[in-house]
């Protein structure tokens, strides 16, 4: 009878039977992370050919882009990687007050990079860099766009997650939810990395 | 016990109200069938744009019958307009390959199978799944709307190749081209939340006892097409939302006069096109492999090199995508490269194919619909496989490239191979499915027509190709040297019709036998699979009791036993427990 009752509320993954040991929604993030790591390898791959596979005209970066403010726009980003390990840390010993301080650090780090970017675009654009001004505003719109918009997303699920974590959905061990959404920020984190050096520095 | 689950499942069924139950469902199975009845609409549309082709071919400017109905501005006088034929080609090879094939196999059977197969209640996430059939509604809509819109649908080629996609200024499509593009990214997001929940059920799901290596070849191959889509369907995405934005918001991507790389986009789309091609045919692998293996009463020859086969070809796929590009000016070095890894894929078809002959050899082979469907899916890729290995060949495709050859490759691959393996399936589980038996006796009148014209339309197509008849050719008998073909364009067109008019057999047994057909029992093909040893079809969470698997899939004929089949559930005893 119990087989039965569990039944028909199936598909929230059932016990894991003969499985890899670790629970559905980390697989099914690390598959999906995978999957991002293609389409931004799509996006990175076109940039380093039209950079350096043609012998096109190419302008020195520092004199469109302002490296300074976005470097301090990175390091904030960096740092909300820091507090999302927090939330996760404090959500492991079940310490919740400390869960929910994190989590909304994290949000406010990753709402100020996507504000400060979207100032960076507004100035750029007064200035008259666009996504038609040449191969690099292509590929400088199209990239960080694409980041900002993952970056933005990311946001959004942290608020719902943050929301969650006030009404107490992790307590007791359960911080499934809190791993989960934690890879997908390190994730859009490490993308910016490679994104800043290879579009900025170089 | 059973009768007593069933009920029980049978009440649970009646929980959902009749929207979640059949429209925004959860159920792998629903969503499975879902699949089946949109991509067979979309076969639909597809083969009747290949209708238009072929007229246009066979009869060039002749009015169409039923043409006069069209528009002038498509048809003037019924006649097929050159930019409306670009169009037709282009579409049809749209429809059949992201709209037909592609959801027939995977988005049907990866769906249907997967859960009931491994022992699973369900996806791992079912709203997900949910909504990678949902998604596929827009997608598709996108892509008919592109059809009626001014300046009419796309009309580069499925291939889509810039600049010609790039700007309105060479084909003059405008809108059409960019929704296209937004079409193919829904498609590409509704194939990422699939890829996710096929790949997750299978790693975490599997009922106690099936292990990786006691999984049906179809499981393993559904598995790996999966990886292989999730690896390269986001490429696709990336590179058509820059096609996209070329067209929109005056990007340069792909436009050579500001520095853009139209090359680029052929490494970018056959960095996906390859490994879409083994996702168009991996899946018919496995689908063929169950169905040879029930049919041969045989276990498969050669389980675990059937697997490893499977990966050396996914794994091979994504490093030969250059062979679509011998012609694009590439460096012969490299060219060479991809050469010798291209052909280095036949070895591991090769070993698949010694492996069904090997589960035939000497099996008690019964001639079921199903099995019909499955042999010719392997002769077929024989065939296929073998005109692959000519386009391979540098010096070979300098001559063929381009031309009807590869239309008739593609057509042996994927209608030869993947639309027999569907049609094998679809006949082998629709008693699963629906709970009632297709007709014999017209699935074979529908296998040998089909079979028959389908050979008659594509076969002459290789001579057509070394013939020098160009692929995406409007009117053959412009052309001095392809005046003396016309004839066999002819001979084509007639069989491409007849063809088509087969699959009205399919289409009214398909129907028929959802109001009339025969009540299919558990396990109408006396299968080993875990699939068949639940109701037909089967309840809301597939098992009343988690199954236990103690066998490998394919225990057939085992020395000694009365029946001639071991189901994967039956204790090592021999008696039911």
């Amino acid at each position: 009878m119990t087989a039965h009752a569990a039944a028909p509320s199936v598909g929230h993954a059932a016990p894991a039977q003969g499985g890899v040991g670790v629970y559905t929604q980390k697989v099914g993030m690390w598959v999906f992370l995978v999957s991002e790591v293609m389409f931004f390898t799509a996006l990175i791959g076109s940039y380093i050919i039209l950079r350096w596979g043609t012998g096109a005209q190419w302008p020195d970066p520092r004199t469109v882009l302002a490296i300074p403010i976005t470097a301090l726009n990175t390091f904030i980003l960096i740092c909300s990687s820091v507090s999302m390990v927090k939330a996760y840390a404090a959500a492991t010993r079940d310490d919740q007050a400390g869960l929910k301080k994190w989590l909304l650090l994290t949000v406010l780090g990753g709402a100020t990079f996507v504000s400060v970017q979207a100032y960076e675009y507004h100035h750029l654009i007064e200035k008259g860099f666009l996504p038609s001004s040449g191969v690099f505003g292509s590929a400088f719109y199209t990239m960080t766009g694409f980041h900002g918009f993952h970056v933005t997303c990311g946001v959004i699920s942290m608020i719902w997650v943050t929301v969650r974590a006030f009404r107490g959905r992790y307590a007791g061990g359960n911080y499934r939810g809190v791993e989960t959404i934690g890879l997908y920020w390190h994730f859009v984190d490490l993308v910016w990395i490679i994104l800043f050096t290879i579009v900025y520095l170089i | 016990m059973t009768a007593h689950a069933e009920a029980v499942a049978h009440a649970a069924h009646d929980d959902r109200s009749f929207i979640r139950k059949y429209v925004f469902s959860t159920d792998h199975k629903t969503i499975g069938i879902q699949f089946l009845f949109l991509s067979l609409f979309f076969l639909l549309v597809g083969g009747l744009l290949a209708m238009g082709i072929r007229w246009q071919l066979g009869f060039p400017g002749q009015a169409m019958p039923l043409g006069g109905w069209l528009p002038q501005s498509v048809a003037p006088g019924g006649v097929v307009a050159p930019k409306t034929y670009n169009s037709l080609v282009t579409m049809h090879g749209t429809f059949m390959i992201f709209f037909a094939v592609m959801p027939l196999l995977v988005g049907v059977f990866a769906n249907y199978l997967i859960p009931l197969k491994i022992g699973a209640p369900d996806m791992a996430f079912p709203r997900l799944n949910m909504w990678s059939f949902w998604l596929m509604i827009p997608s598709g809509g996108l892509m008919l709307a592109s059809l009626f819109v001014l300046g009419g649908s796309s009309a580069a080629g499925w291939t889509v190749y810039a600049p010609l996609s790039a700007t309105p200024d060479y084909s003059g499509v405008h809108l059409g081209q960019q929704l296209w593009c937004l079409s193919i990214v829904i498609f590409g997001l509704s194939s990422l939340l699939g890829s996710v929940n096929y790949i997750t059920t299978v790693v975490n799901l599997r009922a106690p006892g099936m292990t990786w290596f006691r999984l049906p070849l179809s499981v393993w191959a559904l598995f790996i097409t999966a990886v292989l889509a999730i690896l390269a369907v986001p490429i696709l995405a990336g590179a058509v939302i820059m096609l996209l934005f070329d067209q929109t918001i005056g990007t340069h991507f792909f436009q050579p006069d500001v520095g853009g790389q139209p090359l680029m986009w052929q490494h970018l789309f056959w960095f996906f096109g390859h490994p879409e091609v083994y996702i168009l045919i991996l899946p018919a692998m496995g689908i063929a492999s169950d169905i040879i293996a029930n049919g041969a009463r045989k276990p498969i020859f050669g389980y675990s090199s059937m697997v490893y086969a499977m990966i050396a070809i996914a794994f091979l796929g994504f490093v030969v995508w250059g062979h679509h590009m011998f012609q694009s000016g590439m460096n012969p070095t490299l060219a060479s490269t991809f050469m010798v890894s291209t052909i280095v894929i036949a070895v591991p078809s090769a070993i698949k194919v010694f492996n069904w002959l090997g589960t035939l050899w000497r099996g008690n082979i019964h001639f079921t619909t199903p099995m019909l469907n499955a042999l010719a899916f392997v002769s077929m890729f024989i065939i296929g496989g073998l005109s692959g290995i000519f386009m391979a060949s540098t010096p070979v495709d300098m001559y063929i490239h381009g031309t009807y050859f590869i239309v008739a490759h593609i057509h042996y691959v994927l209608f030869g191979g993947s639309l027999f393996a569907v049609f094998a399936g679809i006949y082998f589980w629709y008693p699963k499915m629906f709970g009632r038996q297709m007709s014999e006796r017209w699935g074979k009148v529908h296998f040998a027509l089909t079979f028959v014209f389908y050979n008659l339309t594509f076969f002459p197509m290789h001579i057509l190709g070394i013939g020098g008849e160009m692929r995406r050719i409007y009117d053959p008998t412009v052309y001095d040297f392809l005046r003396p073909l016309q004839p066999i364009n002819v001979f084509i067109t007639i069989n491409a019709f007849l063809l088509g008019l087969s699959q009205l057999v399919f289409a009214a047994n398909f129907i028929g036998s959802l109001f009339k057909g025969e009540k299919a029992e558990r396990n109408p093909w006396r299968d080993t699979g875990l699939e068949w040893t639940t109701a037909s079809p089967p309840p809301h969470g597939n098992f009343a009791e988690t199954p236990h698997v103690y066998h490998g899939p394919y225990e057939y004929s085992v020395p000694g036993m009365d029946d001639d089949f071991l189901p994967v559930t039956t204790p090592p005893t021999g008696r039911a427990a």
